[in-house]
């Protein structure tokens, strides 16, 4: 098996919001997937769908193999679910909603779980009522990752969580991948899917408007180029490929594409440099690009939207 | 900077913020107040009528049940004496619990949302939020006497008596803020704050229902506010010397609050917070588990009102007979619940029936779980491990169908133990009262399977719609044959199918009925949560 989930034309309405509009994704076996968008785009309700508490209107997904509506009970003793906004029994201990999701789903490994607690630094006696948000999201991380599953479906996991307690989060999912297990971590922080995703699919509206590894992604963007010239820069700014150029003087700022940096650079070094500083477009600027309609993208570039931004 | 900057403002914030609240609590306790002289004087419209209230209110005559219920009525052969009676003792058990509530709500229930720290980091004093709360509960009081006392002296009762009975039961009931200023400082927790109140206003209640009804003992009812309130006597020779008790209390309720909250930082409580277990006992595992640990506290609290409801009726089932003979319009009465069979028998059969409906009131709660846990998203992340979600809704309707026959069988069970101690023949009256009220269990599962049903075809309306449902099965087995409603509305309760236990023979067939159509029901509404969509209240 290489496929952990596969969704095609996945579609979901409610009411008149059509809150999946032919959705695709797919997650191979042993991979940590990132599953980026902002609010609303459709991250929630695709992970609901694979677990069988909505139902799909039209399209296929598949989920380890079986069918997540019909084979819902089979299915999630295979897998563990983190959700976003991590609801509890308020009057239940910390230790009590864990063993209990863990005993539900079918077992939990206790040495495993007393050395998340101690990760996290989460004291299993308080009662829920008490816990913290990113304290709530403690318990279903603990209980999620102390299961013995092939995959975590994790929900915008660490929205709640501080710093401190990301970076660890991050190790041990960093230790999930080696241990072979599949994960699709839904997130809008970035940098976490920078740092922890093998591939990455983005979503806006229902749609997946990405996928592939960020070095794929990557290309299809902007470096942005900060230099100090010995002379004034001629002619930068009727390049192709060169965008939102700011020049003061001999200081130049601009964003390039990726396929014309060799044609800029070549530019500015006749122009003498004297420092330059460059940086590789991060997963924000893939983002803002893909956030904004074509009509605004159209208006910042002056010129129509570039082909092959949508799938 | 004084301990009391800000008060002022923080004052107005509470009014600003209780505008519904607190205007809910005033008109919802002086409607209480003045209804229950009106329905005095409209009762007993001539002395004669007063004159024979009195004489089975009062004295030895009076039956201990109702005594302690009620408390004593120490003249009630006048409508201001009367009135009292009916009105101080419950009377005061409602303030005392506005009281505590609202001082919570302004106190630590600010200090626990985080709303009193993003004040109190602007120039307000240690004391301010405090002062503010009890002050706002002071001026509430003060609002409702004054109205009440304005109101029964409008209704034509004497000046000092309506004076005495509002500043009593106001003064007892503030005695209550004081408790609760004490408990908020104590705990964390809103909740817990107000349960540790509540549990004083409950034993308050209990003291003074030993030391009003059993002879010997009426020192007990001194230890109680609530008891303070009674022996104000207005309109039975009022003394205004016992006003010294409340204040006492109150004052030194007031210390320590004052030195307990000088030692505590703000959302911290005296006492530590009490923490749970770390790891789940053995038989939390399964939904079922799960089921009954979310609703255990609630059936203990509907099985013991059914227990106080089956020990205070069944306890006067036998003085039915005697009020009877006495008086034609009580045995009318009663002749019109139904049924043949002696007095003593219809009457336990409508005590029966109202337990029966308690018990329906407490199997529509306990369905109805189903649905705050499936809008608030818990219901998700169990049925997102290996749980089906017919054993997750089975779990709740289990602890619903098994928790209603428990509430039943204490109500019937306590009922029949006092009417049996009573009667002299516990060994006959006990199975037989147990039996009548075990009976009632179809028609109540009727109620619950309501509620599944719903909750599989028409989740977002499922809360209101049941406790509509119900709220009409209620008023149409209590109302509809007094009102002579058609027979048609009438079989629509399952209540009016079951056979009328202890004053009639026992039948099965309508019970075999009522249990298909709750199996009907809840297989219906199972199959349908099955296949739908789970909706959450977002």
């Amino acid at each position: 098996m290489s496929t952990a989930i596969a969704i095609s034309e996945l579609v979901k309405t409610f009411g008149h919001t059509r809150a999946l509009d032919g959705l695709e994704l797919e997650v191979r076996t042993g991979e940590v997937h990132g599953f980026l968008g902002p609010n609303g785009a459709g991250k929630t309700t695709t992970i609901r769908v694979l677990l069988g508490l909505l139902r799909g209107d039209a399209g296929r997904a598949e989920l380890l193999g079986g069918d997540p509506w019909r084979d819902a009970v089979a299915l999630h003793r295979r897998l563990a679910y983190v959700p976003g906004d991590v609801s509890l029994w308020p009057a239940l201990s910390g230790g009590e909603v864990i063993d209990l999701l863990g005993r539900l789903r079918g077992g939990l490994d206790r040495r495993r779980r007393d050395e998340l607690l101690d990760v996290f630094d989460l004291d299993p006696r308080k009662k829920a009522r008490t816990y913290s948000k990113g304290n709530r999201q403690k318990v279903a991380l603990v209980a999620a990752l102390a299961s013995d599953v092939e995959l975590l479906l994790l929900d915008e996991p660490t929205s709640g969580l501080d710093p401190l307690m990301e970076a660890r989060f991050r190790e041990v999912i960093a230790a999930e991948r080696h241990s072979g297990r599949t994960v699709l971590l839904s997130s809008h922080i970035l940098a976490e899917a920078e740092a922890l995703c093998d591939r990455v699919s983005i979503v806006r509206a229902g749609r997946t408007v990405e996928s592939g590894t960020l070095a794929e992604l990557r290309h299809l963007t902007r470096t942005s180029i900060q230099a100090e010239l010995a002379g004034p820069p001629d002619g930068l700014a009727g390049l192709a490929g060169v965008h939102e150029l700011e020049v003061e003087g001999t200081r130049v700022r601009c964003q390039v594409d990726a396929d014309r940096l060799d044609e800029v650079l070549r530019h500015l070094s006749a122009a003498g440099v004297r420092s330059l500083t460059s940086q590789p477009p991060t997963l924000e600027e893939l983002f803002l690009r893909h956030y904004q309609t074509e009509e605004e993208v159209a208006a910042a570039d002056g010129q129509p939207a570039p082909e092959g931004t949508r799938s | 900077m004084s301990g009391f900057t800000g008060t002022g403002h923080l004052l107005r914030l509470a009014v600003r913020r209780d505008r519904i609240v607190g205007t809910v609590w005033v008109l919802g306790l002086f409607v209480f107040a003045l209804s229950q002289a009106a329905s005095i004087i409209s009762l007993y419209p001539t002395q004669a009528d007063l004159d024979r209230l009195a004489r089975t209110a009062e004295g030895i005559g009076a039956n201990p049940a109702v005594v302690a219920l009620q408390g004593p009525a120490y003249d009630a052969s006048t409508y201001g004496g009367a009135t009292a009676w009916q009105v101080v003792t419950p009377g005061v058990f409602l303030l005392g619990l506005m009281s505590m509530l609202l001082v919570t709500r302004h106190t630590r229930q600010e200090e626990e949302t985080g709303r009193a720290e993003l004040v109190s980091a602007g120039v307000v004093g240690r004391y301010a939020w405090l002062a503010a709360g009890l002050l706002y509960v002071l001026a509430v009081n003060v609002v409702l006497a004054a109205l009440t006392a304005l109101g029964y002296v409008a209704m034509g009762l004497p000046v000092a008596g309506s004076v005495t009975l509002a500043v009593g039961c106001g003064v007892c009931g503030l005695v209550f803020a004081g408790v609760a200023a004490v408990c908020v400082q104590l705990t964390e927790h809103a909740r817990a704050a107000n349960g540790m109140a509540f549990a004083v206003l409950g034993v308050a209640f209990l003291l003074r229902a030993v030391g009003d009804s059993a002879s010997g003992l009426s020192w007990v009812a001194w230890l109680s506010p609530i008891g303070w309130a009674e022996r104000f006597r207005p309109f039975a020779g009022e003394r205004w010397v016992v006003l010294v008790l409340p204040v006492a209390v109150l004052l030194a309720l007031l210390a320590v609050v004052a030195a307990l909250v000088v030692r505590r930082d703000v959302g911290a409580g005296v006492l530590a917070t009490r923490l749970g277990p770390a790891t789940a006992p053995g038989w939390l595992g399964s939904p079922l588990g799960l089921a009954w640990r979310l609703q255990r506290g609630s059936l203990v609290g509907w099985a013991v009102g059914a227990a106080v409801a089956g020990l205070s009726f069944g306890g006067i089932a036998q003085d039915m007979v005697q009020f009877a003979e006495q008086d034609p319009e009580t045995a009318k009465a009663l002749a019109s619940l139904g049924g043949a069979g002696s007095i003593t028998d219809i009457y336990l059969a409508a005590v029966l029936s109202w337990i029966g409906m308690l018990a329906a009131g407490y199997a529509v709660q306990a369905t109805l779980r189903l649905r705050s846990e499936e809008a608030e998203l818990r219901a998700e992340q169990v049925l997102a491990t290996a749980v089906p979600r017919a054993a997750w809704a089975g779990g709740h309707l289990v602890v619903a169908a098994v928790g209603s026959a428990v509430v039943l069988a204490t109500g019937g069970l306590l009922a029949g133990l006092a009417h049996g101690l009573r009667s002299g023949d516990l060994g006959g009256e006990l199975p037989r009262v147990l039996g009548a009220a075990l009976v009632q269990l179809p028609a109540v599962w009727v109620m619950a399977a309501v509620g599944a049903a719903l909750f599989g075809l028409a989740p977002r309306l499922v809360v209101g719609a049941t406790w509509a449902v119900l709220a009409v099965v209620l008023f149409v087995t209590m109302f509809g044959e007094p009102l002579r409603l058609s027979r048609l509305l009438l079989d629509l309760s399952p209540f009016a199918h079951l056979p009328r236990l202890p004053a009639a023979p026992f039948t099965a067939t309508p019970l075999v009925w009522l249990l298909a159509v709750a199996a009907v029901l809840s297989a219906a509404g199972l199959a349908a949560f099955r296949r739908r969509d789970l909706v959450s209240s977002a």
